[in-house]
């Protein structure tokens, strides 16, 4: 479904994020990426949906290299992946059910789809109560969680999460990681970026493990093991 | 189609509403450069018409002989007429000479008296011929000079003051061109500065320009929301310089209109109050469109 194929990605010549990460993900796979800080772990999510170019190498999404994309058909395959991030990236001006419905708008989801699939992915959240606050008056897991319903409420065949929990607390931790597993039981694939060793041990789920941008572990079950 | 045209309108309407103390802050300054530019214009306006009035100042004027019979001077006359550099010639007869000398000179009783003495009338008759533009003078002034018109022309004011109209000349040309130059700059440092405050407002979205592009934004999905407040902040911009330059107008147009009676600033308004709203708004609405669309085109590019 997603084969990264000798990625490469140099910033400077003092900063290498990836040299030829080479690996794939199967549908309706839950993929932990790991690493410390800097080992390339965002850069290989952003490659992904296409926020930046590799230097080198070839990504295939459902056997297109996105990479080969004009810039005008960037659209069609975001709205394929859903996408989470460490720092939320809410809109600040919208509520939660404006931010949730914006995903929908922008592929041209009509109206009466809108009203009827946004409150229920706000309710497979939690956050049905919550829908007409504004992101600055929610929590940081709550953030969260109306991010996640932002891009699960498209239905993409995967969804990408960078570091989700990196500023939550361990409650709200727990909350996302298991809401990230009932929608791959769903039939999402699931791509997790991390460095929280507890959670990748909890999971039990395939571990591909990056050290200074190249692949050292790809083991399913995998643990958190970094040298 | 017409969904997504309903969703960029009513988000751009949503954003202005929502991004309130920014969207005040660019109307504000935007407003301050419209005022800028229609008082440049009107500035403008006043200052070619004063220039107008001192052009038209400008006449030539031609004496003639004492024995100059008056059919020849009137051949003259139509003959000045047919030239493409005259705009209008008046014939003052002796007589009509005489009858001003006499009003202007009414309390001068020895100049009368010794009018009267004469018995004669001592004025030559004249034309005064105002041209087209003040410097082509010269031109006609040469086309007197010609042989056939020398026995009957005794004086041509022109060569008099020569040196007189060509400074004036020059101090309207100047003033023309300088006055059009400052104009131009002010114009330009006004649009500067209402382009960058729409550049920092975008720049304060430049995070949210990104989140909607990565959550699969067209790029016109994204932009249509700025340029319906450009438009928005046009059209408010607008409505406010009006509401300062009409106030204005009435409180200073009064008041040149009594050094300068020629020139009516709120006759020339009401006469064109439609076509400068239209111009104005119309100002507005490309300058709150087009920075927009300048500003936001970088962050797009995710």
């Amino acid at each position: 479904m997603i084969r990264f194929e000798n990625i490469s990605k140099i910033y400077n010549s003092h900063s290498v994020a990836l040299k030829s990460v080479t690996f794939e993900v199967k549908p309706n796979e839950f993929v932990s990426v790991v690493g410390r800080s800097g080992a390339g772990k965002s850069t290989l999510l952003k490659l992904l949906i296409a926020e930046e170019k590799p230097t080198g190498g070839k990504i295939f999404f459902n056997k297109q290299n996105i990479l080969q994309m004009q810039l005008n058909q960037m659209p069609f395959l975001r709205r394929q992946i859903g996408a989470v991030f460490q720092d939320f990236k809410l809109l600040p001006n919208k509520t939660a059910y404006e931010n949730v419905a914006f995903a929908m708008e922008v592929a041209g989801k009509s109206e009466r789809e809108i009203k009827n699939d946004v409150p229920k992915v706000l309710d497979l959240v939690g956050l049905k109560d919550k829908a007409n606050n504004f992101p600055r008056e929610l929590s940081g897991g709550e953030k969260q969680r109306v991010a996640i319903a932002r891009a699960l409420v498209h239905r993409p065949s995967v969804i990408v999460a960078d570091e989700p929990t990196g500023n939550l607390d361990p409650i709200n931790t727990w909350d996302i990681i298991r809401l990230l597993i009932k929608i791959n039981e769903l039939g999402t694939t699931v791509i997790l970026a991390t460095h929280d060793k507890e959670i990748i041990n909890t999971l039990e789920r395939r571990v591909v493990s990056l050290e200074n941008g190249t692949v050292v572990r790809d083991e399913n079950p995998g643990r958190y093991i970094l040298s | 189609m017409f969904t997504t045209l309903g969703r960029i309108i009513k988000s751009g309407l949503l954003n202005f509403w929502r991004n309130g103390w920014l969207s005040t802050a660019t109307v504000l300054i935007m407003t301050v450069a419209l005022i800028t530019w229609t008082s440049i214009f009107l500035l403008n306006v006043v200052l070619t018409s004063v220039l107008d009035v001192l052009a038209e100042k400008v006449d030539v004027s031609v004496y003639f002989n004492l024995d100059t019979k008056e059919p020849d001077i009137l051949t003259l006359k139509s003959k000045l007429e047919n030239l493409k550099e005259v705009a209008n010639v008046e014939y003052v007869s002796t007589d009509q000479a005489l009858e001003i000398f006499k009003n202007r000179h009414a309390n001068d009783d020895v100049l009368l008296k010794s009018i009267k003495e004469l018995n004669i009338n001592p004025l030559e008759a004249s034309l005064n011929i105002l041209a087209k533009d003040s410097t082509q003078y010269a031109t006609i002034a040469s086309f007197l000079n010609q042989d056939q018109f020398k026995n009957i022309i005794s004086k041509i004011n022109y060569t008099e003051n020569k040196v007189v109209i060509d400074r004036l000349n020059n101090i309207i040309r100047v003033l023309r061109e300088s006055g059009f130059v400052a104009g131009l700059i002010l114009a330009f440092i006004a649009f500067l500065v209402a382009f960058n405050t729409v550049r920092l407002a975008i720049y304060s979205s430049r995070e949210e320009i990104t989140v909607m592009k990565l959550v699969g934004a067209s790029n016109w999905f994204v932009r249509g929301p700025f340029i319906v407040e450009g438009v928005l902040h046009g059209i408010i911009a607008s409505a406010f310089s009006f509401m300062v330059i009409i106030p204005g107008i009435g409180f200073l147009g009064p008041k040149l209109l009594n050094f300068l009676p020629e020139i009516n600033l709120m006759n020339y308004i009401g006469n064109n109050f439609w076509s400068l709203l239209l111009f104005q708004t119309l100002g507005g609405i490309i300058l709150g469109v087009f920075s927009s669309w300048v500003a936001i085109r970088k962050y797009l590019k995710v």
